[in-house]
């Protein structure tokens, strides 16, 4: 590894409207090393990639390459400077053959007597001779949708490979393999970092960073923790900076707050989805929080979304109230009294044109179907109790709700679970984008919700959230994931954080 | 069997034998159905619609949709009889001057469309009412053509062998045809087409010219769209506002009938021929049986379009969640 | 992600300026045109009474634009869920066939309801093509438009159908009632309707959910299939009862040309109004201004002299500009 970084950041500083997104982050990259990039959902590291590669400008900092300051503008910029980036989602064309999606662009051509056309014969031959170079053979004239993910994400490394790269950042390129196609990724990653390509790989999977990097860099709530030798960072370190105590806390300990053990209401046993979770036990008790602790793609949205019905299962079977229940969809899960509140708030929860009173009631008024749930007067006293209750900052009830910052929306969005009165209440990342303050007092919130006025008159909470400390905090009982089945389950009292940590950072037997 | 569905190359190849059965069906049926100058009639009757079909056929497989083109048509040939007729103008400019005017309406339209990302449907549907809008502003009438160069192309019988022939606008659509096969098989131009058929966002992020190539794509169906004019106008020999009302949904009918699929990215450009024979085929048949009503034309290429458009749905359902 | 916004003290929000209200600029548009219209076409806003009717150029577009603002209201719906519906022409085609067809042998009642009976099937094959397959709506209601029309013409066999009896019939399209037109009074009906039902029950809530988030809306547990199914049905039955219209206006079925070109201007209507094409918040008194305003010109055009033909080139240009005008090139934010 040489002394010179190829790839250098500093100081970089990237913020949108209400949201501050990196703060203060600095990188450097060597030739010859794979550089690992860890963080947590929200953390920063795809908007970290987007300003590397162009799609983003930063508001402040330098980004140098070779030791010259560099500041790209699109895409076409970053390419062009040699840094190639492959996606989980394999950007090509899956129409296309195999050696067009590496050869596009940069077609070999015929001389001018052959009319200046595409010479496919040299187009096939150059995409075999750059699949040899990562010990792929397939039939490169075969359209690329009829491979597998695993082939198209290596088809993608290919096309990077053909001209030639200073740096190849790969963000997120495991998420969808099985461990046979990650060991031919690695195998390949390792021969091109030995022919002294920088890599930047981009991940939340412990086991693999261990396996193929040479230094991680880690990031948290938009800053970077920090950055090691893989050698001299153990697992639980690693963790603790992803997920635990920032160093300046004392750990938190777990207080023995006497929990009520109610009446069981969602009961799921052996639910799993291919591909997405191993079969799962869990139960929810009213009066109950139950945190689900564990690193990104350990399994708990989707676990989340298998309980909720907006994905089906293809194993177990799920009870609600002693009875055996499917769903079909989410209108079903929402008839028998459950209430699933995404972590992907963008996309899957807020209806920005609306106001925020329409977006508390959205649920609460599909349920009753077409016939008004309730007078305009009382939706307004609804959606203004919620407000008060929450602390939404909005100037009122007929705010659009994109003009809210991302924690008030978020708040509006659990106002909308909330008025569905559920009997279980599932939080996927409730607190993101809260400030701290805030945090603490939501989860209070929560947990009186739970407990209800009356052992029965409360409901059962499953939150999930990567922020150990928090989960911690409100949970009676807490369920860890790893890799995608339950690692433990744990009562309050019985672990602290640092247990806990030890549980997440385990290797995986 | 799961192969040949997912092919790309399926419903082209529905497409051709849909040809042969209806040719056979012909053939058996009527007399004087089975001889080769009603096939050559065939083309020489849809000469405009096939080149029309073959500029359609790229704007499709790159995932967008032109509904001006019949009515730029009408604007070619209204244009080309005016500038002939009352300017006097030398046939060979007029003929230049208009395929140029053809090709720079749809590149304008192509620049909308990318640069205030607007939908390609409404964007060419005001074109559309644009252009004919335009024509009837030129004159409301009929406008006949005497021009020498015209009437002679219009008139002339090119033979081939056996007493069979052609006429020069057949010829031409063949030209356009060939010219066609060869852009989307052998350009670069041409297969950034089928990438941004097949996913905008990856062709934008793999670097591809993606602005230039869709404004190019809308540019060349304004010029096949002009062309077509030019050959109706031989056919014809007159410039109207009123002619080729529904043709651009006769050529989609043809490309999607040909096995392209109206999503973008599969198919071929080849199906714009057979997609043309088969709804040229349906005309004839019809007209052959005496019986049946021309109404029954607009029907069964609704229906066709259905089942196709199905066809193509269910097959990519099928893929998805495979 | 820390959340930097500064806490805001709950107060009223200032009422939104006369200007910015949605209809300011349908209105003001409106406004326009009139003013155009009655400079250049002397007596345009000279009413009279004849025959205990109310008579006029104002009176006039009304019932021209009675047909449009039907075709406009279902199309505001199908656009709010992002959909698209250009069938609209063809199924007025069929609708007028229809009705013109039956009424001779089986009388005004049978006949109607036939004919919206046929519209109904328009949409609810529209409603299963979309929601149920899938298709895109432009292709799916693109098929209906091809074969559509060629139903029609069948029926007719391509001729135009006259109707000379019951003289009831004639009064849906061309009767009046208290003074004025029947037309106004039906169209007052079905967007009254309409309002209510949009605003007295959630379902205008849920077409703007869909349109605006259709996955947010699922998750939700808001029905995106049946909504979807019900807008296309019901803009094909506002489009069967504007080709009844049609026909009973004048006083036959003519396959060819009833509701040529009707889909452009109830798209251009309901972007006049307001309307976004990629879906969402609608506005039914929006939409209706904008048929207005698309009638007021081709009756002022008429009337100034000018061939009719340049009411295309002029609904063109407006497409071309307000489209523009929506387009998020203007808003261009980061993320």
């Amino acid at each position: 590894m040489s002394l010179a970084p190829v790839l250098a950041l500093s100081g970089i500083h990237k913020g949108f409207p209400g949201v501050k997104a990196l703060s203060d982050v600095s990188l450097r990259l060597f030739p010859g090393e794979v550089h690992a990039l860890m963080g947590q959902n929200g953390a920063g590291k795809s908007t970290l990639i987007k300003v590397l590669t162009g799609l983003f400008q930063p508001d402040a900092g330098t980004i140098t390459l070779d030791g010259q300051a560099i500041a790209p503008k699109r895409t076409e910029d970053a390419q062009d400077l040699g840094i190639r980036t492959v996606y989980q989602e394999v950007n090509l064309c899956p129409n296309l053959s195999v050696a067009e999606n590496i050869c596009a662009g940069r077609f070999p051509r015929k001389s001018w007597l052959g009319g200046g056309r595409i010479d496919w014969t040299a187009v096939r031959a150059e995409a075999r001779r750059v699949l040899s170079q990562m010990d792929l053979d397939i039939d490169v004239t075969a359209p690329l949708s009829r491979y597998s993910l695993s082939v198209q994400q290596m088809v993608a490394i290919a096309r990077t490979l053909r001209i030639s790269a200073r740096v190849l950042i790969l963000d997120e390129p495991t998420s969808s393999l099985d461990d046979a196609a990650v060991q031919r990724l690695f195998t390949v990653l390792r021969r091109l970092r030995d022919q002294g390509l920088a890599i930047l790989f981009v991940t939340h999977f412990l086991d693999q960073t261990y396996a193929l990097a040479d230094r991680i860099t880690v990031m948290r709530n938009g800053e970077t923790e920090g950055e090691y030798p893989a050698a001299e960072l153990s697992r639980l370190a690693l963790v603790n900076k992803m997920v635990g105590a920032p160093p300046d806390q004392q750990p938190t300990r777990l207080d023995s707050r006497a929990s009520q053990t109610g009446t069981p209401v969602l009961k799921a046993e052996g639910l799993g989805r291919r591909g997405a979770l191993h079969p799962l036990d869990l139960e929810l008790r009213c009066g109950e929080v139950v945190g689900l602790a564990g690193l990104l793609g350990s399994g708990r949205t989707e676990a989340a979304r298998l309980l909720f019905g907006a994905d089906s299962a293809d194993a177990g079977h799920v009870e609600m109230h002693g009875r055996s229940r499917r769903w079909h969809s989410p209108r079903e899960a929402i008839a028998a009294g459950i209430a699933f509140c995404s972590e992907d708030r963008k996309h899957e929860g807020a209806i920005l044109e609306l106001s925020v009173r329409d977006n508390i009631l959205l649920a609460l008024q599909a349920r009753a179907g077409l016939r008004l749930v309730m007078s305009r007067e009382q939706q307004q006293a609804l959606a203004e109790d919620y407000i008060k209750r929450l602390g939404i900052k909005t100037a009122s009830a007929d705010m659009p709700m994109g003009q809210l910052s991302g924690g008030n929306q978020q708040k509006a969005l659990l106002a909308r679970w909330l008025a569905t009165q559920p009997a279980v209440l599932i939080l996927d990342e409730p607190t993101r984008g809260i400030d701290v303050r805030a945090k603490e007092d939501l989860m209070d919130q929560v947990r009186a919700l739970a407990v209800g006025q009356d052992a029965d008159a409360g409901m059962a909470v499953l939150f999930i959230s990567s922020e150990l400390p928090e989960v911690l905090h409100c949970s009676d009982r807490l369920l860890v994931l790893r890799d995608r089945r339950a690692a433990g389950e744990y009562r309050r009292g019985e672990l602290d954080e640092r247990s806990v940590l030890e549980v997440i950072a385990a290797e995986s037997a | 069997m799961k192969r040949l569905l997912s092919a790309p190359s399926f419903t082209a190849w529905v497409s051709v034998a849909l040809m042969g059965v209806l040719f056979a069906a012909g053939a058996t049926g009527y007399t004087g159905f089975a001889s080769t100058q009603v096939v050559l009639n065939l083309l020489i009757d849809n000469a405009f619609l096939l080149v029309i079909a073959v500029g359609m056929s790229f704007v499709i497989l790159s995932g967008g949709i032109d509904l001006s083109v019949g009515s730029v048509l009408a604007l070619t040939t209204m244009v080309a009889a005016w500038l002939l007729q009352v300017a006097q103008w030398p046939a060979e400019l007029v003929i230049v001057i208009v395929l140029l005017g053809g090709a720079a309406f749809g590149a304008l339209q192509g620049l909308i469309i990318h640069v205030f990302k607007l939908q390609a449907f409404i964007v060419t549907l005001a074109g559309m009412f644009l252009a004919r809008g335009l024509c009837f502003l030129i004159s409301v009438d009929s406008i006949t053509i005497d021009a020498p160069l015209f009437v002679t192309l219009s008139q002339t019988q090119i033979p081939l062998f056996s007493g069979a022939f052609l006429s020069p606008g057949a010829l031409m659509a063949l030209a356009v045809l060939g010219a066609g096969l060869w852009i989307a098989h052998c350009t670069a131009f041409g297969r950034t087409v089928y990438a941004l058929g097949g996913n905008e966002a990856s062709a934008l992020m793999m670097g591809l010219p993606v602005g230039r190539t869709k404004i190019a794509v809308y540019g060349l169906s304004g010029f096949c769209a002009s062309l077509a004019g030019l050959l109706f106008s031989f056919y014809m020999l007159s410039g109207y506002g009123q002619h080729a009302q529904g043709v651009e949904l006769d050529a989609i009918a043809a490309v999607v009938i040909g096995g392209t699929v109206l999503t973008g990215g599969y198919g071929y450009v080849a199906g714009a021929l057979s997609g043309v024979l088969v709804l040229g085929l349906i005309q004839t048949l019809i007209a052959f049986d005496g019986t049946l009503s021309s109404w029954w034309t607009k029907i069964v290429i609704g229906a066709l379009l259905f089942v196709f458009c199905a066809v193509q749905r269910l097959l990519s359902l099928k893929k998805a969640g495979a | 992600m820390k959340d930097a916004a500064l806490p805001m003290p709950t107060q009223r929000v200032p009422a939104t300026p006369l200007w910015r209200h949605p209809l300011a600029r349908p209105l003001a548009a409106l406004a326009l045109l009139l003013a155009v219209a009655a400079v250049f076409v002397p007596g345009f806003f000279h009413l009279e009474i004849k025959d205990s009717h109310l008579y006029g150029s104002l009176v006039d577009i009304l019932n021209r634009a009675a047909p449009l603002m039907l075709a406009a209201l279902g199309m505001t719906l199908v656009i709010a869920t992002r959909g698209i519906d250009v069938s609209v022409g063809a199924v007025v085609a069929i609708a007028g066939t229809v009705a013109c067809v039956l009424v001779g042998s089986h009388g005004l009642a049978i006949a109607f309801a036939a004919a919206l009976g046929a519209a109904l099937l328009c949409g609810l094959w529209n409603g299963l093509l979309v929601s149920v397959l899938g298709l895109q709506p432009i292709i799916a209601t693109l098929i209906l438009m091809v074969a559509g029309r060629g139903l029609a013409q069948l029926l007719t066999d391509g001729q135009i159908i006259t109707v000379y009896e019951p003289a009831s019939f004639f009064w849906l399209g061309a009767g009046h009632l208290l003074g004025l037109p029947v037309s106004i009074f039906v169209v007052a009906l079905v967007a009254g309707l309409t309002a209510l039902l949009m605003s007295r029950t959630a379902l205008g809530l849920f077409i703007q959910t869909v349109g605006i988030n259709p996955v947010a809306a699922r998750l939700a547990g808001v029905r995106t299939a049946a909504i979807v199914f019900f807008v296309y049905v019901y803009c094909s039955l506002g489009a069967g009862l504007a080709g009844l219209m049609i026909s009973s206006n004048i006083k036959s079925a003519d396959a060819n040309n009833a509701g040529l070109l009707l889909e452009l201007d109830a798209i251009l209507a309901v972007t006049l109004g307001g309307g976004q094409l990629s879906g969402g918040k609608f506005s039914l008194a929006g939409s209706l201004i904008g048929a207005l305003i698309i009638q007021t010109l081709t009756s002022t055009i008429y009337a100034m002299g000018v061939p009719p033909q340049v009411t295309m080139v002029v609904k063109a240009v407006v497409v071309f500009a307000v489209c523009i005008s929506q387009s998020s090139f203007w808003s261009r934010k980061s993320a």
